[in-house]
């Protein structure tokens, strides 16, 4: 067990900033980028983003499984993981997948009809 | 099984959603008549809901008996359960559209469609029920994805329109879960109710204001609130018609439900709440003037219907913010008002271009003599858009002005005002050229209305929003007064 002063849910700020910096990286992507396929892949590493957040709250130094393994030991609720937002990030990379399945759908169909995944040239077409 | 009618309004779509497109390949009728009977089911059983939590106060329901915060709880009161009313009725109400739409050109594709529909359908009605942060957001996705699938089917352009609004709708869930882990770090629930309660004690802090407005952003963007609308006006336009009668109609005013539970109930009385009611408020007026100009610049009419709902979103917000009884009273009736007509002109709107191939205001030269009936639903909805008595519009705009005045917001009066003049210059072009305008080539053109079931729901529509007209005394006091928070009445 580490200082008890930092609290449950401290163990470092790290996780902080590549969460920071991954959602920066995916917006900026979905915005700037030219290509349908870079935007949507801009899109997964902003959902990304949102997942590293929540599994870093669960983290603790020198805790374990949640696992009661023998029976009758007191259960020091310091000394497990808090597996609840694995369970939710698990439904949010269901979430993801789905959202990535259905958007890879719509761009095969684009690319079936306009010949191009590029923004510039796709918006060209469509003003014809 | 009355004990398990709050799950069973959810689950019910989700299993016909499941059977729908096995039945679909062999008998498209059948598996029609499948998905009506579910969305029966759904729309009976949340009259009983209301019915219920009406008499009897609001009704806590146990995902499969886990008892709450630690399970997820289904809540039903006067709130929840008329919001349910509201989309199962819509839901049917289009779906029944959705047959004569369909069955005529594609009826293989009925099961797959209806499919979607139905998941669709689930999503949006598990938002309202839920009494959890994180589930409401599975839900907004279900709902989300299944949107887009249905979107995209309207043809090419809309699946250009389509992809952009899954990349930004997709954000905003994203925003929204960001928002709901700020809150499950500082307090360890994701029960709303218990939220409530632990959020008290937690104190000011930059994590609690960088969540709420995650999560008001988030809702925002998903509600097509100005300057978050952007995604909005293409999908509207491109869709299929049967789905952006109900999308328009619904899917906006859901997450703008979701935005009043969770900033008057959830975090009633929380400062961040109150700082994002007025960020949203004055995004609300500036949406009420803004979408009501770019209404009247377009050539398009499903264009001009989508922009028009920008300006209505923007009135629902405004009653939002302003927080008195009054104001949220026509508030929330703007949501039911808004939901019917937009349901009903989109409806017409798509009838017409799918009839006649029409899609332009200058097109609808004659309309009144070749689809009268239907023109004449579009008038009765157009008229409660603009708000002119004895129509529903006419009372959800009159008690958010009395609310404006009381507040003393005279910039939102204003906008009201002008906005209201703004919508009627935009309808009165369509009714000038449907029912004024004589075109020779047009005086012998027969009266061709569209098919019963696609002219039927537009009709009840219609009717409908006379009725909520007339009848809006007991409406409000039975139902809309008692879905307020317990704070503000």
């Amino acid at each position: 067990m580490t200082d008890d002063m930092e609290g449950l849910w401290s163990v470092g700020t790290a996780q902080y900033f590549l969460t920071t910096v991954l959602l920066m990286v995916g917006l900026y992507g979905i915005v700037a980028r030219q290509h349908l396929l870079r935007k949507l892949m801009a899109m997964n590493i902003l959902q990304v983003a949102v997942i590293v957040f929540f599994i870093a709250l669960s983290a603790k130094s020198g805790a374990t499984v949640p696992v009661v393994i023998e029976d009758g030991l007191e259960i020091n609720v310091a000394s497990y993981v808090n597996p609840l937002p694995h369970a939710l990030m698990l439904t949010a990379i269901v979430v993801s997948v789905s959202t990535t399945g259905v958007a890879l759908a719509l761009l095969i169909r684009i690319r079936r009809r306009y010949g191009t995944l590029s923004e510039t040239m796709l918006l060209a077409k469509l003003r014809e | 099984m009355s004990a398990h009618l709050p799950v069973l309004v959810v689950m019910v779509p989700l299993l016909a959603a499941v059977v729908v497109p096995l039945l679909g390949r062999r008998s498209p009728g059948a598996a029609h008549a499948v998905t009506l009977t579910a969305l029966g089911f759904a729309l009976a059983a949340s009259g009983l809901l209301l019915s219920a939590v009406v008499t009897g106060g609001v009704w806590r329901y146990e995902l499969a008996g886990w008892a709450p915060p630690w399970g997820i709880e289904y809540v039903l009161d006067p709130l929840s359960a008329g919001m349910m009313v509201l989309v199962s009725f819509l839901a049917l109400a289009t779906s029944i559209y959705a047959w004569s739409y369909l069955s005529a050109s594609d009826p293989q594709r009925i099961g797959i469609f209806d499919s979607l529909y139905l998941l669709l359908v689930t999503g949006l009605l598990g938002i309202v029920a839920t009494g959890d942060l994180f589930n409401l957001y599975v839900f907004l996705e279900i709902s989300a994805i299944a949107a887009y699938a249905l979107l995209s089917t309207g043809g090419e352009r809309a699946t250009v329109a389509t992809f952009r609004y899954l990349l930004i709708g997709t954000v905003a869930a994203s925003c929204y879960l960001l928002g709901v882990g700020f809150l499950y770090a500082l307090t360890g629930t994701l029960n709303m109710a218990d939220l409530t309660a632990r959020l008290a004690d937690v104190g000011e802090s930059p994590a609690k204001a960088a969540g709420v407005s995650l999560i008001v952003i988030g809702l925002a963007i998903k509600a097509a609130l100005f300057p978050f609308h952007g995604w909005q006006p293409d999908v509207y336009t491109y869709a299929p018609p049967p789905v952006t009668g109900f999308v328009a109609a619904v899917m906006t005013k859901v997450s703008a439900y979701a935005i009043f539970r969770v900033l008057y109930f959830t975090l009633g009385g929380e400062p961040a709440a109150g700082s994002a009611l007025v960020f949203l408020g004055w995004a609300g007026v500036i949406a009420i003037v803004a979408g009501s100009w770019l209404a009247l610049s377009q050539t398009d009419i499903r264009r001009m219907l989508a922009y028009s709902s920008v300006s209505q979103m923007g009135y629902i917000f405004f009653g939002f913010s302003l927080g008195s009884p009054i104001a949220l009273v026509g508030a929330l009736f703007h949501v039911l008002n808004h939901a019917v007509v937009k349901g009903c002109l989109f409806l017409v709107a798509g009838g017409v271009g799918w009839r006649t191939g029409v899609s332009s205001v200058a097109g609808f030269v004659g309309m009144g003599r070749r689809l009268p009936l239907s023109m004449l639903a579009f008038a009765v909805a157009a008229v409660s858009l603009v708000g002119l008595p004895p129509t529903a519009g006419f009372f959800s705009k009159w008690y958010l002005l009395l609310g404006a005045f009381e507040a003393e917001a005279w910039i939102g009066v204003g906008a009201v005002v002008v906005s209201t003049g703004l919508s009627a210059v935009y309808f009165f072009r369509i009714f000038e050229r449907a029912f004024v305008v004589a075109d020779d080539r047009l005086s012998s053109a027969q009266s061709n209305d569209l098919p019963v079931g696609m002219l039927g729901p537009a009709l009840v529509l219609a009717a409908i929003v006379l009725l909520l007209g007339l009848f809006q005394q007991p409406l409000i006091t039975h139902v809309l007064q008692r879905a307020l928070p317990v704070a503000v009445s």
